[in-house]
């Protein structure tokens, strides 16, 4: 039976990457970007996955929006895709994107395929949150989401194998992250977590620990978040980040923690929920001498602990809380796809940044940690 | 590799039905003769010798079926399978599958070895109890450990000794609360990570610094909390990590005991030795390193071996030579206990010394240098392979074994690892294992050529590797759909192997989960 593959090619992404804009997002700079001379970039990236899925078409039903958006690359690689909805040639924007994803959940598709940066995969993300399984194309020019492939090829193996070998494919969640463009360009990033999506990767990495009917990341989250719970003292304050491998000691607790946000737990309820910089403070302020940790994981495919998606934790909170006070989690599947490079901090600080260098213990399971360098 | 012709071969395939699905009422192997009435009278009842709570009410659910047609579906199912004798068992990586002289087997199917009964009187044992005490004595001079002990019944379970052992060392010394830490590495077998979990441990697991076991995090990690480190040398990767005495020392300077799992000895025994290295325990698997036919063709034994130290906490019995006679040492007040009923694996022990008493000293040191040389001809005939490399510790020397990637194989073709597996067997030789887990080297494959294997049985198995290769290249079909000559084709739901639901590993399970 053919699988439904959805294709959205945001067609000005990437466009700013080559003219040195650090990006392509909104009006004003890609209007820049076209001046300054910019070649589209995602109509090339999207082909290089397609011409490798051409040979394939008996499997795949391929539905995609008009023109740029997806048809016109998809008819370049001989596929006859469903085509369906409508765009102003030439003129789409992200409005387009978020509509596209919309209408190809509505049609059913198995899996979304986009082309772009991190500002597309918000828009998708905008869309249908994590109700589809989806997989980016990298075609922007800021990649710090966890939803891309490493590059179209990549891309390409991982559709070719969800649609004729599943059994070789497992879900994992991954971010959705963006930097703020007009704060690079003034060389201050300054990266936001948006949330997670459901994205298919190539199992064989890690064997599951134990049998279940989902072999993917949730049971390494569900070991970890044990072991987290197992070793909570009574009257130390928890500070619990951002990111799901967090969220799951949140609900092993049942607690009502948030996916983005800090939240402080003590004796296994919940203080406080969402906190900000300042009101992490006050909380700590108020009972100087108590002791607390921070539960945190790597964020970002960079594998920041530090810096991106999770700015609460600000040099003043990792001062307060101390260094050998901070419980890493992540799952090995995550600490795998870094390809050995080293987890990276970015408070801000570079004096902290450089006491956080070293070794640091991450767990990856109940009773079970790797040790791991930190760069800054 | 020009000049190498790979044979025709095809698997023979018969469509065999489970041995239960064959039975038929009432049919029968052997009609066992009456009891004789002389018996009979004096024993009595079969009934009353059996106790009540133990007598079966309904008779069990065998297969009913002759001699005849178990002989041939047996026959049947081996014809159907690769095995290390009837094809070039290079692949099997960590496994040293070298061959096992036949005259060894004989030995241990002779009467003297297989109609002794544990339950003998010591002084019936003397011979066998002889051979285990001089096989301790080979195994001390070859690792520099004091004492051994033959309980265990493979590699794993060794390691697991070790960690009761190192629990029970340190809960005498009233350290265990404190000292809850084994350290291990990530390229050292996982067996090594989850018997000190199962023991209570927690684990630290040490990262690798381009192929090597990092020393410096090593010292940031080890504390007053570390009880031990279990580690490999060379590593799963064939590289021998030559700043070990560092790793031993780091770990007896925090206070912690060293275990060296030598499950990978055959391209050292002989040359170099655990107690050198600063280790306070090692074990040998007999059946890889000491030649015991293993992998389902027969029982397994990990001899542990430990310095003066910890030898009050073996495992009991201990084999011990008073005068001139051979005891079973049951009465050792600090022994960790029982690890295994009767006396191991004694077949393979027997093996082990036969094997030792051929080669000798020098020979056990030739059979070790042939294979590294070996692995190091492969490893000249692979490299010149499009899509085979092993992306670390460029140019440094490798072992017995390697840790190859066909990543850029997979980048190239789509197909990687897996995918040349399926197909190398069609060359009618065994196909290769690719990596313990997790897969830190992507797309793994690891052989290991031991020194049984001649010149042309490398090249033959080079070439096999090369003309699958080439095929992903020039005729991806061919790999697809691999393997075209076996009785059984690809494995096609990975899940089936992790899903309860659906495992079924005995008769009973089939019937339920499939036959509803």
């Amino acid at each position: 039976m053919k699988k439904k593959i959805g294709l959205i090619v945001n067609p000005v992404a990437g466009m700013g990457g080559r003219v040195g804009l650090k990006g392509s997002d909104g009006k004003e700079i890609h209007k820049m970007a076209l001046a300054l001379g910019a070649v589209p970039v995602a109509p090339k990236r999207t082909c290089e996955s397609l011409d490798l899925l051409s040979g394939h078409q008996e499997k795949i039903e391929l539905l995609t929006y008009p023109g740029e958006m997806g048809q016109d690359e998809a008819v370049l690689c001989g596929f006859s895709p469903i085509v369906i909805g409508s765009i102003r040639k030439g003129k789409t924007t992200p409005a387009d994107t978020i509509q596209a994803a919309r209408d190809l959940e509505k049609a059913g598709v198995d899996l979304l395929v986009f082309t772009g940066g991190d500002g597309t995969a918000r828009n998708i993300h905008d869309a249908v949150s994590d109700r589809l399984t989806v997989i980016g194309i990298p075609g922007g020019v800021k990649i710090h989401s966890g939803v891309f492939a490493a590059n179209p090829v990549k891309a390409a193996r991982l559709i070719l194998d969800f649609v004729s070998s599943p059994a070789k494919i497992a879900m994992q969640t991954a971010e959705v992250m963006d930097i703020d463009e007009e704060m690079v360009r003034q060389d201050k990033v300054s990266a936001k977590l948006y949330g997670y999506m459901q994205i298919p990767y190539e199992r064989g990495l890690t064997q599951s620990s134990k049998a279940g009917s989902n072999p993917g990341d949730k049971l390494f989250q569900d070991e970890i978040a044990s072991d987290v719970i197992h070793n909570m003292q009574p009257d130390v304050m928890y500070l619990v980040s951002a990111g799901t491998t967090t969220k799951t000691v949140m609900d092993m607790l049942e607690l009502k923690g948030t996916l983005l946000g800090i939240d402080a737990v003590k004796n296994e309820q919940l203080i406080s929920a969402d906190l900000n910089e300042a009101a992490i403070l006050e909380l700590l302020d108020r009972e100087p001498h108590a002791p607390v940790r921070i539960i945190t994981t790597i964020i970002g495919r960079q594998g920041y602990i530090f810096g991106r998606g999770n700015q609460q934790l600000s040099p003043a909170v990792i001062r307060r809380v101390g260094k050998n006070n901070i419980i890493l989690i992540a799952t090995i599947n995550k600490i795998l796809s870094l390809n050995g490079e080293p987890f990276l901090v970015d408070t801000g600080d570079p004096e902290l940044d450089r006491e956080l260098q070293g070794y640091i213990r991450v767990t990856t399971g109940f009773g079970k940690q790797l040790v791991y360098k930190v760069s800054a | 590799m020009q000049g190498i012709k790979l044979r025709k071969y095809h698997a023979p395939k018969y469509d065999e039905p489970l041995i239960m699905e064959m039975s038929v009422k009432g049919r029968r192997g052997i009609m066992i003769p009456r009891v004789d009435k002389e018996i009979d009278s004096t024993v009595g009842a079969l009934e009353n010798l059996i106790p009540q709570k133990a007598q079966r009410k309904t008779a069990p659910a065998l297969p009913e079926i002759d001699q005849y047609h178990t002989l041939m579906h047996f026959l049947r199912l081996s014809q159907m399978t690769l095995g290390m004798e009837t094809g070039i068992d290079i692949g099997e990586g960590t496994c040293t599958m070298k061959y096992s002289p036949k005259v060894n087997e004989a030995l241990v199917r002779s009467p003297h070895m297989s109609e002794i009964h544990p339950l003998q009187p010591e002084e019936t044992l003397q011979g066998i109890l002889e051979i285990a005490f001089e096989l301790r004595n080979y195994l001390k001079a070859i690792s520099g450990m004091d004492e051994f002990s033959f309980q265990t019944g493979g590699g794993a379970h060794a390691t697991y000794i070790n960690a009761c052992i190192t629990r029970k060392y340190f809960q005498e010394r009233g350290e265990l609360g404190t000292r809850n830490e084994v350290i291990t590495t990530q390229f050292t077998h996982p067996c090594n990570a989850a018997t000190p979990s199962t023991a209570g441990f927690k684990v630290i697991i040490l990262p690798h610094n381009d192929g090597y076991p990092d020393l410096d995090a090593l010292k940031a990690t080890v504390s007053e909390r570390t009880a031990a480190i279990h580690m490999t040398n060379p590593e799963d990767t064939g590289l021998y990590n030559p700043r070990v005495d560092e790793f031993t020392k780091a770990v007896h300077d925090a206070g912690g005991l060293c275990f060296y799992d030598q499950a990978n000895a055959n391209g050292i025994m002989g040359v170099a030795r655990a107690r050198e290295a600063g280790f306070d325990a090692c074990h040998f698997n007999l059946h890889k390193t000491f030649s015991s036919p293993h992998g389902c063709e027969g029982p397994a034994s990990g001899a542990y071996g430990c310095t003066e130290r910890l030898a009050p906490y073996l495992p009991v019995p201990v084999v011990t030579k008073v005068s001139d006679a051979y005891h079973l040492d049951n009465n050792r007040p600090k022994s960790i206990g029982k690890v295994r009923s009767f006396l191991g694996n004694l077949q393979a022990v027997l093996r082990a010394y036969a094997w030792i008493r051929s080669m000798g000293p020098r020979g056990i040191k030739t059979a070790a240098e042939i294979s590294v040389l070996n692995n190091q001809y492969l490893e000249h005939l692979l490299s010149q392979i499009d899509g085979i490399d092993y992306p670390y510790a460029e140019g440094k020397p490798r072992f017995e074994q390697i840790r190859y990637s066909m990543q850029k194989l997979k980048d190239k073709t789509g197909f990687g690892s897996h995918e040349i597996q399926n197909r190398m067997v069609d060359f009618g030789i065994q196909s290769y294992w690719l990596s313990h887990h997790p897969f830190v080297v992507p797309e793994p494959f690891t052989p290991e050529p031991c020194e049984t294997y001649s010149k042309e049985d490398i090249e033959y198995w080079a070439t096999a590797i090369e003309q699958a290769c080439q095929e992903a290249q020039e005729t991806p079909e061919v790999i697809e759909s691999a393997p075209h000559a076996q009785a059984i084709h690809q494995i096609k739901d990975f899940n089936q192997a992790e899903d309860a639901d659906r495992w079924a590993i005995t008769w009973r399970a089939y019937k339920k989960k499939f036959k509803k």
